[in-house]
């Protein structure tokens, strides 16, 4: 049986490694090769890394730290964060990267995803569609590289998405980003009831029970950052991530 | 040392990586002419079966491989596409494979109403069907990561070498003689593929 996967996202700023709340606030946790090389040695189902400045400050990947951290990897590494174009794409396949994720260049031009997965193929090709809520409780696509929220609906937006290529969305509930109150089960479900590619569920999680909700929701994967770096109430970082053993009797 | 070959397709580093962490020593063969007195061989691959095949042709690779593999029967490892290249033909496209092995590569046929996706991706447990070197016969669970859309069905039962599930049982890896291919990534697979990998080093005919 395909076991759920359970993804830690580390997010970066510069050549740190940092974690938000609400997409804002990024509180520095600690060395970016140190923590995957934890994550490896637990081996964790596979890794996601985003770069948050890269798209706003309008900078291109970091390829000499993600070669650093390919080196690392023995299990499948994402990669987001400034990836703009088509050669962006090849210089990260080449150090190593399995899957990229894309944002800020799918919100401008679609035809880009369907390049690339003609390329590369779609299982190496994900979007990521950040959605907030606004006070009112209604969902909204949210771009990350400016914080605003856009008129498109993003139901259509990630449909777009999976029709022009994506492989694989990374859906991410912006008003829980961090939070670890739990994950938006109800935005799982109406993204993964319109699409028949794998979802991954990221924002909110604070408990292995949280996980087990997303994927009731139809969530393929989940994806976590603050659950996997902070420990206690005071939120001290400390890197952990659950045996196999309780993960596979979770989902079982 | 093995050569990897570089046709354009898949993920070297990670395959050199994993070589060189089980201490072995590998080498990317950029030129057909780089492989004809190889002692082992990787043929990787991510990507389009016909886009697969016409870089292999274009850059001159078939009679090369067909030399080393066929005649000079050395160990060879197929990964992923790697493993479907070997095969007749493949539903994705139209152009002939290598064929090394008497086997088809289909798309997965998953059953209406069943919550499975294609691809099949992420991690996923293993039943061995005989017994290869690179893997240990053992009762204890080993999984391996998966990413494929289309899976090989073998004409002859006795090349199949693993299968795993996913909707329907289905072969995840081949075997006969000098070659070997897994539809997982050994390179991916934390100590599973490290240990098949540690195997592949130390193998010989």
């Amino acid at each position: 049986m395909l076991k759920n996967r359970i993804i830690p996202c580390l997010l970066l700023k510069n050549e740190g490694l940092v974690k938000t709340l609400q997409f804002k606030n990024p509180k520095y946790v600690g060395d970016p090769i140190n923590a995957i090389r934890i994550f490896n040695d637990k081996e964790v189902d596979e890794l996601m890394v985003l770069d948050i400045t890269a798209s706003k400050e309008g900078k291109s990947p970091n390829f000499s730290l993600i070669e650093q951290f390919a080196s690392e990897c023995f299990m499948p590494l994402g990669y987001g964060g400034g990836i703009r174009n088509m050669a962006d794409a090849q210089t990260l396949f080449t150090l190593g990267v399995e899957k990229i994720c894309l944002q800020t260049a799918a919100l401008n031009d679609l035809n880009l995803i369907r390049k690339m997965a003609d390329k590369w193929g779609s299982q190496s090709i994900l979007v990521s569609v950040d959605v907030n809520r606004n006070w009112l409780g209604k969902p909204a696509l949210y771009s990350s590289s400016n914080g605003k929220s856009l008129s498109m609906p993003w139901l259509q937006f990630m449909k777009n998405a999976v029709e022009a290529g994506a492989g694989e969305i990374i859906l991410n509930a912006v008003h829980r980003d961090g939070t670890m109150k739990g994950m938006d089960t109800e935005l799982i479900k109406l993204a993964a009831d319109s699409m028949d590619v794998p979802l991954v569920a990221v924002g909110g999680a604070g408990s292995l029970a949280d996980m087990k909700a997303a994927v009731a929701a139809g969530a393929s994967a989940v994806s976590a950052g603050a659950f996997f770096v902070f420990h206690g109430p005071h939120r001290a970082v400390l890197i952990t991530y659950p045996k196999y053993q309780q993960l596979e009797a979770l989902f079982s | 040392m093995i050569h990897i070959v570089n046709y354009g397709l898949g993920n070297l580093s990670s395959i050199a990586n994993i070589i060189r962490k089980m201490g072995g020593k590998s080498c990317i063969a950029n030129h057909p002419d780089e492989i004809l007195t190889a002692e082992k061989i990787i043929l990787p691959g991510v990507g389009a079966f016909d886009h697969g095949m016409q870089q292999l042709m274009d850059k001159g690779w078939i009679p090369a491989l067909n030399h080393v593999v066929l005649e000079r029967k050395i160990p060879a490892l197929g990964i992923c596409l790697g493993m479907q290249l070997m095969c007749k033909g493949s539903e994705e496209g139209v152009l002939p494979g290598l064929a090394w092995f008497d086997a088809d590569v289909v798309k997965f046929q998953i059953p209406a109403g069943q919550n499975i996706k294609v691809p099949h991706m992420g991690w996923n447990t293993i039943k061995i069907k005989k017994n290869i070197k690179l893997l240990p016969l053992t009762e204890q669970e080993q999984r391996f990561y998966f990413v494929h859309s289309y899976h090989v069905v073998c004409n002859n039962p006795e090349d199949i070498w693993v299968e795993t599930s996913h909707g329907y049982p289905f072969t995840a890896a081949i075997a006969h003689n000098n070659l070997m291919a897994t539809q997982f990534h050994p390179e991916k697979s934390h100590r599973y593929g490290m240990q098949l990998m540690q195997h592949f080093i130390e193998f010989s005919c």
